[in-house]
């Protein structure tokens, strides 16, 4: 038996025989032509052909898939009309007496890679549809045009390398019980399908294709991320027994997602979602969410070359509030540092990024980037009406929050004066991610109105864990005891003084962690906004009673392992 | 030449079908017509090219500016304006 670890892209459990899918790549030959005009009709003629079978593929997929999926189709569509991408084939074949082949694939690797490397990943993944056309035109041209996808004729769990937006269509989707790929995130073609479809799927698995045999079981848990490759007898049933489980639960939890979550003996919390944009807040608000606990900005300083102006942040922040509905909106000011360089802000690659000039500490020569954002955040804010509540990154001592405060309390003087209509109410906050600032949370609580915890830092901190170096990932676990007095500390300190604590870190999303949290106190759990429905589904089976005991019990323990077992062993 | 500038409001920015449809009404004029993304300063490019204007990167809440000149250019400029600012018609 084989175990990987990929990340999980759509929920459910597939149990099946796998199906490895490896389309050949078809190799372009290059060379001189003596006749253009011959090279210009063969290309005439393929992307006729190529059209046809695109036209047919719309119809498939908004039949099976929707119209979101043929949109798709029709932008290939629009691909073989492209003027530009014409003439770059014509000038190859006539300038450089290139055959058709070689012409394509310049013409259109030249847009693919150009599209590969811009920052935003929705504009990145344009690239794997100039692919697709390319390999499908290229294929008409050397006769080897089928579809490969097409012979999957019986139920089973597809993996591959990664699949092109017509690998997922061709399919016949009815023995489509899983898909799992070694590239792609969870925003790729496969894992947006594998949603539309209601099928499990994970990204980003490191299985080796070639060496897996045809019809070996493969079992795929798209709530975690693992695959297992030929398992056991033993496993198969306890997945079987776990599928059952989770078809049950997911059925009773979507139904009562846009119930509170309370807990057997009335205590409320909160249940909100993190976003990153406006399509996460739509999610959001689906999913239940009560509102967003944690609204990241750095979309808008990402991939540019110019500091966002005011107006076109007032724009994006409206949008998202207005999905929200009026609902509590905590709003992290920006949190970038040297591990993704923003040359206009002169933030640079540093060797240590994450204990860099980043986040908040960029307020001691930008102050004026905090400031507009203040500015635009409660313009937005007073033209919704929306709750807002402003949190400050990566704060590691109480000057920091002064100073931050000062230019809050400016902007707030600033847009009254100009006759902007200044929101009825703001709270101004922190994270707790730096340990500092769980030690020091008594002083902190007399300057905010709030703490929202960002465990996934916090822990990473606290460990001397950098999680993105895959050889000490592992030890980066928020159950390490060290973490969890540090979050009980923040809580408790933050009750004395009056004031609220949340957690968004992915803490907050896993039922594991549900008791121990509710436990600890916390006022309000921030997560994935698929996430939300199977919080509030565990908050409801607990009371406070027990999760105090619980919270109590997993505070006295020695080890991470040992807080997981008696976790997993309560949770059960 | 005549150009306007113009936000893009849209979520999805240019792109998917917002950018299928700018492409399309571009192309539906005799015109030469360019676009460039204002916000990062690129260089225009082709508004009846997808490819093109793809490669300009333009998100949620960027300028454009679009550009025609020739046959209809005041009639094209219209379109897309309205096209835009109508947010793709949704």
């Amino acid at each position: 038996m084989q175990r990987f670890q990929g990340i999980p892209a759509s929920g459910g459990i597939a149990i099946g025989p796998a199906w490895v899918y490896l389309p050949e790549e078809p190799v372009v030959e290059r060379r001189k032509v003596d006749d253009p005009a011959h090279e210009v009709e063969r290309i005439n003629q393929a992307f006729a052909k190529a059209r046809e079978q695109i036209g047919a593929l719309i119809e498939r997929a908004r039949v099976t898939a929707g119209e979101e999926e043929a949109a798709i189709f029709e932008a290939h569509q629009l691909f073989l009309d492209d003027a530009e991408l014409l003439a770059a084939q014509q000038e190859s074949i006539h300038v450089h007496s290139l055959n058709a082949e070689a012409a394509i694939e310049d013409a259109f690797e030249h847009y693919a890679n150009m599209l590969g490397q811009m920052d935003d990943e929705y504009f990145q993944a344009r690239a794997q549809d100039v692919r697709d056309v390319k390999r499908r035109v290229i294929r008409i041209l050397m006769d080897k045009d089928h579809a490969d996808a097409a012979s999957l004729d019986h139920p089973a769990i597809v993996l591959a390398e990664e699949l092109a937006p017509s690998d997922t269509i061709e399919f016949d989707q009815a023995n489509l019980l899983g898909l799992c790929t070694v590239r792609g995130g969870p925003t790729s073609h496969s894992a947006i399908l594998a949603r539309a479809l209601g099928i499990p799927a994970i990204v980003n698995a490191p299985i080796p294709l070639r060496e897996i045999p045809e019809d070996v079981t493969v079992i795929l848990d798209g709530e975690t991320g693992e695959v297992w490759i030929d398992p056991p007898e033993d496993v198969v049933a306890a997945l079987r027994k776990r599928q059952a489980k989770w078809r049950e639960r997911r059925e009773a939890e979507l139904r009562l997602a846009h119930e509170p979550a309370i807990t057997t003996d009335g205590h409320v919390v909160e249940v909100v979602a993190n976003v990153g944009n406006i399509q996460d807040a739509r999610q959001a608000m689906n999913m239940g969410a009560e509102g967003v606990g944690l609204f990241r900005t750095e979309f808008l300083y990402l991939g540019r070359s110019s500091m966002p102006t005011e107006r076109e942040q007032i724009q994006a922040y409206k949008a998202v509030f207005e999905v929200m509905e009026q609902r509590p909106m905590v709003v992290r000011t920006l949190d970038v540092g040297g591990d993704k360089p923003v040359l206009y802000l002169n933030v640079m690659a540093e060797p240590n990024p994450f204990l860099g000039w980043r986040a908040i500490r960029m307020i001691d020569t930008r102050s004026d980037v905090l400031l507009r954002q203040f500015r635009a955040l409660l313009i937005a804010a007073g033209m919704t009406g929306a709750d807002l509540r402003i949190m400050l990154p990566l704060v590691s001592c109480l000057e920091e929050v002064e100073r931050a405060r000062e230019l809050f309390e400016q902007a707030q003087g600033e847009i009254v004066r100009e006759g902007h209509v200044a929101p009825e109410k703001v709270q101004f906050g922190m994270m707790v991610e730096v340990p500092s600032t769980a030690l020091l949370a008594e002083h902190f609580a007399q300057k905010v109105d709030f703490f929202s915890i960002g465990t996934n830092d916090l822990t990473q901190y606290t460990l001397a864990v950098d999680r993105t170096n895959e050889r000490v990932a592992h030890l980066a676990s928020p159950f390490h005891p060290a973490v969890l007095k540090l979050i009980a500390m923040t809580i408790e300190a933050a009750h004395k003084a009056g004031i609220w604590v949340g957690l968004c870190g992915e803490m907050a999303g896993d039922p594991l962690a549900t008791p121990l949290l509710l436990g600890l106190g916390l006022d309000e759990f921030s997560m994935a906004p698929a996430s939300v429905p199977r919080v509030k589904h565990e908050i409801r089976r607990w009371s406070m009673a027990q999760c105090r005991e619980i919270a109590q019990k997993a505070l006295a323990m020695p080890t991470t392992s040992a807080v997981r077992q008696f976790l997993e062993y309560v949770v059960e | 030449m005549p150009s306007i500038t113009l936000v893009v409001n849209h979520p999805a920015g240019l792109h998917a079908r917002p950018a299928a449809e700018f492409v399309k009404k571009a192309a539906s004029f005799p015109c030469q017509i360019t676009v460039r993304n204002v916000t990062d300063g690129k260089p225009p490019v082709n508004a009846k090219s997808i490819l093109s204007v793809l490669t300009l990167g333009v998100s949620q809440g960027y300028e454009i500016e679009v550009s025609a000149e020739g046959e209809q250019a005041q009639e094209a400029l219209q379109a897309l304006s309205d096209l835009v600012q109508s947010n793709f018609g949704e």
